[in-house]
């Protein structure tokens, strides 16, 4: 099979197209627009049977999403940032009409101060919403990923909307070689759209989205939505079997590179993973057992198969592409939570914020993280959160602030 | 609207059936409810109904609805994008072959005045402009009456609510005037757009019947009697919607594609007539007569209607 050399985006709008998707309520946003150009032309052009529709917000675009799911159709939409935040209460709706649509999140940093380039707070702050989340590292996994998610979401132990994560500008605006899968192909995979649970027709009156009055029913609606959530941990390893068998290639909730030998691991997620990925390489020439994890489902956290892959390591550190000022890094308390009741838990698990508004991680970096882990194991002192910011990141911001007229020794004293 | 050609000519013209079951958890006497249950018999059984978070939000709670067609609760900003969403998705649905057209079904956004006038505004100007084919009832009771009867921005200069209370500083209570959501959705120039009062139940009817042989949004604005924001007894809802219209406080006109037209010239009863009716206005009576205030609201009433009498 030939293949393609797509953006980011590109292969986002080729899995919208593949899926046969009925329906894309849209708002530019970047780094998302190219997702939304090119599906937009591809309807004009006649080359895909869809409806589009220029919506007026985020909000009134999650919406529409949400509704037209409800009507019975299939329905894909991308965002980003401050689009995924200002739509960020139909977030909570749509997940509560269980309705199996495909959302991708071109990830951005959250303003203030406004800017272009990725960290995950944005789709993080989604987290606890009910939406199915998986973050991908490469082009082709994000066309794969959205074919997988309809099935995914459309799984009636599942029916709940899915979010797909890529890295703004790094994987967004790179093009790497994809292979797009013929329609055939797909729809032996994935079949029409054919709702028992939430649809409108004359013939069939239904009431969607009501109120409700008192604990009793709110707590049993909620739960359910866990238990669903819960679900995809068989379904998805299903469907990714499923996708093995026809297009050959092979995902899993939570990505090993180096593991089974491995005493340090790393645990990222994203497009940054390559860059974890070509230090434990170097680590390896070096003769360090290192190896890393890339969390891939987010939610539901894959916390069996972390504990599994994790048994018998010697030290974890966990580098958080995000901040939750107070707390610190948002997934190492999900990998934290998961390991304490394994006996045979890695001795030390450290904390790292590193690669946000799109900062670098070098491998000097890499480095002090290796020699953070054998210092804990050595003094069995785990250290606070750290963040990952260089030399080099210092004297850039202290040029900056010259420039505004302040000095970082003025501002300590 | 010439009674001639009129669908409706008196009140036994409406239909009797009904649509909307009796018993819902609104107040007794919600002017509101008796217009949707009017409009009602003219948009007929096929109906989704895209509700937006409001005293309305009621009628459904799980597991009851009093409706015999289906019911969508969105949030408060954004029923009119959850109108496109369903209007959007039955067209393609249909044009795919994925649903017969007999199972299409109008769409009707259904949200009070505080959605309308304000947090849903944005929502509502882009779905006009995009020439979505939807209804949309605004019951406007002139304030945020579902969480207590707070200020919207259409609540009526000279009344009370419970965030513009009279005091020493503001005796007049609300001191802003009741924003003109006529004349905002009218600057779009949708086909369709009218007052509506369940006091004139055959000029609603007519007006629902018009709107129906338009594609596009077809916009409605109810004027909705409130018993207990407006303090006043239930048993007067109608009597009080019928003075707001006969002082002309509550114009009853259409626009078409942006020209209007007044379907009832009233014979401007005193309009202390209409504001002794609700105990929101009693502090412009007592302990003293607010005159000015009394003055300034007859000549908003004069203001308005010379402009159009005139012509």
């Amino acid at each position: 099979m030939v293949k393609e050399m797509l953006t980011g985006n590109s292969a986002a709008a080729w899995g919208a197209r593949l899926s046969e998707v009925d329906y894309i309520p849209a708002f530019p946003i970047t780094p998302q627009t190219e997702i939304i150009e090119v599906i937009s032309q591809w309807i004009n052009d006649g080359e895909m049977n869809a409806k589009f529709t220029n919506m007026d917000s985020e909000h009134s675009m999650i919406t529409a999403a949400g509704t037209a799911a409800a009507t019975g159709a299939r329905v894909f939409s991308a965002t980003s940032s401050q689009g995924l935040l200002y739509g960020y209460e139909m977030l909570y709706n749509v997940t509560g009409w269980r309705v199996p649509l495909v959302l991708v999140n071109v990830s951005r940093g959250l303003s203030a101060p406004i800017t272009l380039e990725p960290d995950h707070n944005d789709v993080l702050s989604a987290r606890d919403s009910g939406f199915i989340q998986i973050h991908a590292e490469t082009c082709q996994e994000i066309l794969d990923t959205i074919l997988m998610a309809y099935r995914i979401a459309e799984d009636e132990r599942v029916l709940l909307p899915v979010l797909i994560n890529m890295d703004g500008f790094y994987l967004s605006f790179t093009r790497e070689p994809v292979e797009v899968p013929g329609k055939d192909e797909v729809s032996k995979f994935l079949p029409e759209y054919n709702p028992k649970h939430a649809f409108f027709k004359a013939s069939n009156p239904m009431s969607q989205g009501v109120a409700v009055l008192g604990g009793s029913a709110y707590s049993y609606f909620k739960y359910q939505m866990h238990l669903a959530s819960l679900n995809v941990l068989t379904v998805h390893d299903e469907v990714a079997g499923e996708f093995k068998r026809i297009f050959g290639r092979s995902y899993s909730a939570i990505e090993a590179f180096k593991i089974d030998d491995a005493e340090y691991v790393i645990i990222m997620s994203n497009s940054f993973t390559i860059k974890g990925k070509a230090a434990v390489n170097k680590f390896r020439e070096k003769g360090l057992k290192a190896g890393l994890l890339r969390l891939r489902l987010i939610r539901p956290f894959p916390s069996n198969e972390l504990k599994t892959l994790l048994k018998g390591k010697k030290a974890v550190a966990v580098i958080d592409q995000n901040i939750s000022p107070g707390s610190g890094g948002i997934l190492s308390k999900d990998v934290t939570t998961a390991l304490y009741h394994e006996p045979d838990r890695p001795e030390v698990i450290l904390s790292f914020i590193g690669g946000l508004g799109g900062k670098d991680i070098s491998h000097a970096e890499f480095n002090h993280i290796v020699e953070e882990m054998e210092k804990s194991i050595e003094t069995g002192i785990v250290p606070e959160t750290q963040l990952l910011y260089t030399k080099n990141d210092l004297d850039q911001i202290n040029n900056l602030l010259n420039i505004a007229g302040k000095t970082l020794e003025e501002l300590r004293n | 609207m010439s009674m001639k050609n009129a669908a409706y000519k008196k009140f036994k013209d409406i239909s009797r059936e009904e649509h909307i079951s009796p018993g819902t958890a609104l107040c007794t006497g919600c002017g509101g409810l008796l217009a949707l249950r009017l409009a009602y018999k003219v948009l007929g059984e096929n109906v989704v109904i895209v509700n937006a978070a409001g005293c309305f939000t009621l009628l459904s709670v799980y597991p009851y609805s009093p409706f015999s067609s289906s019911w969508m609760y969105t949030a408060m900003a954004c029923a009119p994008a959850g109108a496109q969403g369903i209007r959007d998705a039955l067209d393609i649905l249909i044009k795919k072959g994925k649903l017969k057209s007999e199972e299409n079904l109008k769409v009707v956004v259904l949200t009070g005045d505080g959605a309308a006038n304000d947090i849903g505004l944005q929502s509502t100007s882009a779905a006009i402009y995009r020439g979505l084919d939807f209804y949309y009832f605004c019951y406007d009771n002139e304030a945020y009456s579902n969480t207590g009867f707070q200020m919207s921005s259409a609540t009526p200069y000279g009344s009370r609510t419970a965030t513009s209370l009279p005091g020493e500083i503001n005796p007049q209570g609300t001191v802003q005037r009741k924003k003109d959501l006529f004349e905002i959705w009218r600057a779009h120039k949708p086909p369709y757009l009218a007052t509506v009062s369940p006091s004139h139940p055959v000029d609603l009817s007519n007006k629902f019947e018009k709107a129906s042989k338009f594609e596009g949004p077809k916009l409605f604005i109810a004027l909705s009697p409130c018993p207990p924001g407006w303090s006043f007894d239930a048993s007067n809802s109608v009597n009080i919607a019928r003075l707001a219209v006969q002082t002309g406080i509550w114009p009853l006109k259409e626009a078409v594609y942006g020209e209007v037209k007044h379907t009832v010239i009233p014979k401007f009863k005193p309009v202390e007539e209409y504001l002794r009716t609700q105990n929101r206005y009693d502090h412009l009576f007592n302990p003293v007569k607010q005159v000015d205030v009394i003055d300034n609201i007859k000549k908003d009433v004069e203001q308005y209607w010379e402009r159009y009498l005139d012509s």
